[in-house]
């Protein structure tokens, strides 16, 4: 085995020394290297979590663990399994058992033994609680399987033509992904006792004899665990990563007014790396309808060449007004700059003194188009009239996933903008490209941006109060993927709400799931539009004044994400009458509280 | 009492639903809590069990479910509620009560369940506590229209005998009331009523139950010859009223019918209840109780699949059971009398009873009742309901009778039914009107195909056939359900489709016009294709060849198409 820079994280001299260094060791040796390169580590400063987590993998350790997943329609796979495991745990075996809808699918890299029990459900279709985790087995983001030892009991009905389909699939695909078959797999009938026990024998008897000659497998190395080319080129704002999009979904239930884009961007292949509260920079492309209608307007060429900046560099007109300049925004700097393009156009007269406000009811709610429209700038070139526009800013948005739970991935939750005004459709810049022109397999520019001022406490034994409401929850998916996989023990406490339960519950299962696990301790949620009283968080907030009070006072540490008008003055209210009400504070006290509460960064707030 | 009440008749440990009941302090469980749940619009499935027993249980639109599952949302949660009435008989103010109810809370639409019952679909959660306020407050009841309990007592709607019909449907509601679930959970939980610490025991809280109540669901129905409509045989308990010149003079009893099982399990069929003797009007609630009080003893509690009261009485045979019940009761039952049915269907249209008033069965497609662009049946009976003066009665094909219209108001209804063009089903094919489907897909957690949504047109295609081969006003008996369980009490059809998949059906034949026979297995899995090319020939065939007054269901016994089914035993044979 030859390491090479594009697969490890090694210079070119380093991978020579290694090169020369690896074939001369012997197993023993080996191991020995990687036990004491892994307690060194612990010493030392933290490296990159995945690597650490490789090298403790292949440390000496004989593993008993044991995946079972099921996939159940009616129950008997769910009973078979829960049989399983009772047998294996009879046999000193560690199971996890779980339905392939509860299992994280980023866990499965580190699954060393898998048995799946799954039935077939109709012609040939998967059971419900298999959907998912089917899919992504069959997807391009299924991982490579190697260390994977699996086997699969399938049950069906002879009387269907695609008898036992599902387990066939899961078991061709498991070893295309590079897993090794225990045992064959067994198909069911309808009367499946007695197969499914032989089965279980088998399957115990392959497991039990190679858990016994382990040790000698173990040390196969570190190699495939960093895929892909490592390149080390450094992504920045100036100069953002070209990522994949992998999924990109609406939240909100069908009738919702609401439509709430859930992003999956691959990292792969660039060195960015974030924390939970950070936020994901993108450059977006302006409206095509928005800018043809502006070139017509203009009578414009859209294949002009124009110049994009200062260095002379050009772009097309079409596509330098798409990618490249604001053309959304109004402000008096640009209308200043508008009026010298051409004489008479009227501009003037609005931009005098004494009109301000004029001036500002004119520019909200209006873009570039509106202003060639309503004020005579027809005529002049476009080389001169881009030369006063803006660069299109990156849009941020703050992080829905942990770097922990979804390696070599970034999750954003974006809401798309859309409204009428003065008599036209408007769309949200970044969130209409989003939902409504970026697809699976298109590349978006993005980079990071750190957020020092929305961080977890390093200790994860701290409570958490965190307040997001609509799409203000995004980094609170994050923060409670985090400490999932830290295995943190510190109690939390979310409060979500939005307009209607039943469409608007951003991200429900997971928190459900949350809850169930322990992850998360508590959940208040408030619909709005659901009753006829309109309900908001903080009036849940108010509801639990008391235990919120003590967890206060406990030193929890309380995060607000979101509106900033509205919601996050709500919910500071609120929290002032907690103070008062359950510590007797007054209400100078009460601001003084959460002021020393904000300096100490046990409060903090990521609003917009 | 028997030594061996709860007692598993085989060795098995007791089903974990058993568990849940005897854990559920007389159907409370957690219901009050997790009712209270806003994270979920789910309860959790412990809770579900004994949400039946209040008479709804909770279910999901499965148009939706894999595509909220992929935006990270939980299944569209949602509730049925079953709304009973003994004999699916209402007035004319519950009538409009379930339709204010079916607006404000459910889907805008009411269904009418071959038990003649009400079903209200897409009640979320948190409305479900003031839906069953209002239920009761229309003096009507969700209590024990699910659950291992005796379900809605059927009876047999169309007083055309009024005197003989208004005597038996006295003894329906008797009966009804007298199996009643007494706990007090019911009214704690929906209607706020105090919780009252109860020191007694079971067998005082729930005298006739105690405190696990049934094996399993228990089914009771009473015909009045000739018409069969309750399928007397598809009951656990029938009773089969034998009346003489406008006087009922008892009922013949007939035990161990039943229509569930499960596909490929042989140990499971549908069965037709056996004939066992005659008892008066005055004994038959002790004859239902005894019966109920024997299955509640000797039912299967280890497997939910076979603890049917059916199940009980083939496995020690009819005679045990008649020794037993006879000991219980202290009497010998007499010998059964004669009587005779002509049909299961209904009687469409205009009837006039006995007593001079008037009846209207109007032909509801599948028992949904709902207002469509060009056919307003829900406002339609909405403004009857508004003027009516006599009654409502559920049918149990699913059909709705307007009764007891005295002559004077009949043209002001006859007004209405023909403003809004309601129809008695006469412009229809005969095969269409003695049709019924079960609710199954998007609601129903245990449809394998759809039924509800896809037998009307099934029917369009078949009245092709029926066309050419001159047979549309040839009644033919045809249900479909989507999963074997029989809602649509398909194994007495003379034609059945039976789900096993999405656009996939088994499809029986030759079951009797009356009632009175099961069907049998013709071709298994089949889709829409194979099944009109299976019925064409067979239907130009009974066309050419059938003999006078011979029904298609011992038609096809006869052509040798499907051999004669006598008994539940020889179902799968």
């Amino acid at each position: 085995m030859v390491l090479k820079v594009t697969d490890s994280p090694f210079s070119q001299e380093q991978v020579e020394l290694l090169n020369r260094l690896l074939p001369t060791l012997s197993e023993v040796q080996k191991v020995w290297l990687s036990g004491y390169l892994a307690a060194l580590h612990k010493v030392e400063a933290p490296m990159a979590a995945g690597f650490q987590a490789t090298l403790a993998a292949n440390g000496p350790v004989i593993s008993k663990e044991v995946t079972v997943l099921f996939g159940s329609q009616s129950g008997n796979s769910q009973k078979l399994a829960k049989v399983l495991t009772g047998k294996l745990q009879e046999h000193g075996f560690h199971v996890t058992l779980s339905s392939m809808s509860d299992f994280k699918t980023n866990a499965l890299k580190k699954v060393e033994n898998l048995l799946v029990v799954v039935s077939t459900h109709g012609d040939g279709e998967p059971p419900d609680n298999a959907l998912s985790f089917h899919e992504f087995l069959h997807s391009k983001r299924a991982p490579q399987l190697e260390g994977l030892r699996f086997s699969v009991l399938a049950l069906g009905d002879t009387s269907y033509e695609l008898f036992c389909q599902t387990g066939k699939e899961f078991d061709k695909r498991l070893e295309e992904l590079g897993g090794k078959r225990l045992t064959p797999r067994v198909d069911c009938d309808v009367d499946y006792d007695e197969q499914a026990s032989e089965w279980m024998n088998q399957v115990l008897a392959s497991l039990s004899e190679t858990t016994a000659t382990q040790v000698a497998a173990a040390s196969a190395f570190v190699g495939g665990a960093v895929i892909g080319s490592g390149s080390l080129t450094e992504y920045s704002r100036s100069n953002p990563f070209q990522a994949v999009v992998l999924e990109n979904l609406n939240l909100n239930g069908r009738g919702s007014d609401k439509e709430t884009r859930h992003l999956e961007i691959s990292l792969e292949g660039c060195n960015l790396e974030y924390e939970p509260g950070d936020c994901l920079g993108i450059y977006p492309k302006n409206h095509p309808g928005l800018v043809r209608e502006l070139i017509d307007a203009m009578g414009w060429k859209p294949e002009e060449p124009v110049p994009i900046n200062k260095n002379g560099e050009e772009l097309p007109l079409e596509e330098a007004l798409s990618s490249h300049f604001e053309i959304t925004l109004l402000t008096k700097p640009l209308l200043e700059q508008a009026v010298k393009l051409s004489s008479g156009n009227g501009l003037q007269e609005l931009l005098a003194e004494g009109r301000e406000q004029e001036l500002r009811d004119y520019v909200r709610n209006r873009d570039l188009l509106d202003l060639v429209e309503d004020y005579d700038l027809k005529g002049v070139p476009a080389k001169d009239f881009v030369s006063v526009l803006r660069k299109l800013p990156p849009r941020l948005y703050s992080i829905s996933s942990s770097l922990k739970s979804y390696p070599d991935e970034v999750h954003l939750t974006i809401r798309n903008v859309h409204y009428q005004a003065h008599g036209r459709d408007r769309y949200g810049v970044c969130s209409s490209y989003i939902a409504d022109r970026l697809e699976t397999g298109d590349t978006l520019p993005v980079f990071v941006q750190h957020n020092p001022n929305f961080k977890l406490p390093a200790n994860p034994d701290i409570p958490l109060i965190m307040i997001g409401p609509g799409t203000g929850v995004a980094p609170f998916r994050a923060f409670l993927g985090e400490r999932e996989e830290l295995g943190a023990t510190g109690k939390t406490w979310l409060f979500f709400g939005d307009q209607h339960f039943s469409t608007d519950f951003l991200y429900q299962l997971e928190w459900q799931r949350w809850l169930k696990q322990g992850v998360l301790t508590h959940m208040d949620v408030a619909f709005s539009r659901d009753t006829s009283e309109k309900v908001y968080v903080q009036h849940r907030m108010l509801e639990k004044s008391k235990e919120l009070y003590q967890w206060l006072q406990a030193g929890a540490h309380v995060y607000v994400c979101g509106d900033e008008k509205k919601m996050a003055h709500d919910v500071h209210a609120a929290l002032v009458t907690v103070l008062q009400k359950e510590g007797g504070l007054d209400s100078e006290e009460a601001v003084a509280y959460l002021k020393r509460m904000q300096q100490e960064k046990r409060y903090q707030r990521d609003v917009y | 009492m028997s030594e061996n009440h709860l007692l598993s008749p085989n060795s098995a440990p007791h089903s974990d639903v058993e568990d849940i009941k005897r854990r559920s302090d007389y159907l409370r469980g957690s219901l009050a809590e997790t009712l209270e749940d806003r994270i979920s619009g789910s309860i959790p499935e412990d809770d579900n069990r004994l949400m039946k027993f209040h008479g709804s249980y909770m279910q999901d639109d499965r148009d939706l479910r894999n595509e909220r599952s992929k935006q990270k949302l939980e299944p569209a949660y949602q509730f049925m509620v079953r709304v009973r009435a003994a004999g699916g008989v209402v007035t004319p103010e519950q009538w409009l009560m379930m339709d204010d109810i079916a607006q404000k809370f459910a889907n805008g639409t009411i269904r009418l369940t071959t038990r003649q019952s009400f079903q209200l679909h897409g009640v979320i959660k948190w409305n479900m506590k003031q839906v069953i306020q209002e239920v009761n407050e229309a003096l009507l009841s969700t209590l024990a229209a699910c659950g291992d309990v005796n379900r809605n007592v059927m009876c047999n709607p169309n007083p055309y005998e009024s005197e003989v019909h208004q005597e038996v449907y006295e003894w329906a509601k008797k009966i009804s009331n007298h199996l009643d679930p007494r706990t007090r959970a019911y009214h704690e939980i929906w209607l706020d009523e105090e919780k009252v610490v109860d020191s007694r025991d079971g067998v005082e809280q729930e005298p006739i139950y105690g405190p696990v109540y049934l094996p399993r669901k228990f089914k009771i129905g009473i015909a009045v010859p000739p018409a069969n409509d309750v399928d007397v045989f598809s009951q656990d308990l029938g009773f089969i009223a034998i009346h003489e010149e406008g006087r009922l003079l008892g009922f013949n009893v007939a035990v161990g019918g039943g229509m569930g099982m499960t596909h490929g399990d042989p140990k499971t069929y549908p069965q037709v209840a056996r004939v066992i003797g005659f008892a008066t009007p005055e004994q038959v609630l002790d004859v239902a109780e005894k019966t109920v009080m024997i299955q509640r003893d000797y039912g299967d509690r280890a497997v939910r699949k076979h603890a049917r009261f059916k199940y009980t009485i083939d496995d020690r045979g009819i005679e045990w059971f008649v020794h037993e019940l006879e000991q219980r009761l202290g009497w010998e039952l007499e010998q059964a009398r004669p009587y005779h049915f002509e049909h299961n269907g209904d009687r469409y249209g205009w009837v006039k009873g006995s007593d001079d008033n008037w009846h209207f069965t109007l032909f509801i497609q599948n028992g949904r009742v709902k207002d469509e662009d060009n056919y307003l049946l829900k406002s339609g009976l909405r403004e009857i309901a508004k003027v009516h003066t006599g009654d409502f009665r559920l049918t149990p094909n699913q059909n709705l009778l307007i009764g007891n219209v005295t002559s004077e108001k009949k043209p002001e209804i006859e007004q209405i039914i023909q403003a809004y063009g309601l129809t008695d089903g006469a412009a229809y094919s005969a095969l269409r009107r003695n049709s019924m489907a079960c609710v199954s897909l998007p609601t129903c957690g245990l449809a394998m195909a759809e039924a509800e949504r896809y037998l009307p047109t099934l029917l369009d295609e078949i009245e092709l056939i029926l066309d050419e081969a001159g047979l549309r006003d040839e009644e033919i008996v045809i249900r479909m359900t989507g999963c074997p369980n029989g809602c649509a009490r398909p194994a007495l059809a003379e034609i059945s489709f039976i789900g096993k998949a999405v656009g996939k059906y088994n499809m029986y034949l030759g079951g009797g016009f009356s009632g009175n026979r099961l069907n049998k297995l013709y071709r298994e899995n089949i889709g829409e294709k194979e099944i009109l090319n299976e019925l064409r020939p067979i239907l130009n065939r009974y066309a050419k060849e059938r003999e006078e007054g011979e029904h298609f269901g011992d038609f096809v016994i006869r052509a040798g198409y499907v051999k004669e089914v006598k008994s539940g035993l020889d179902f799968h044979e």
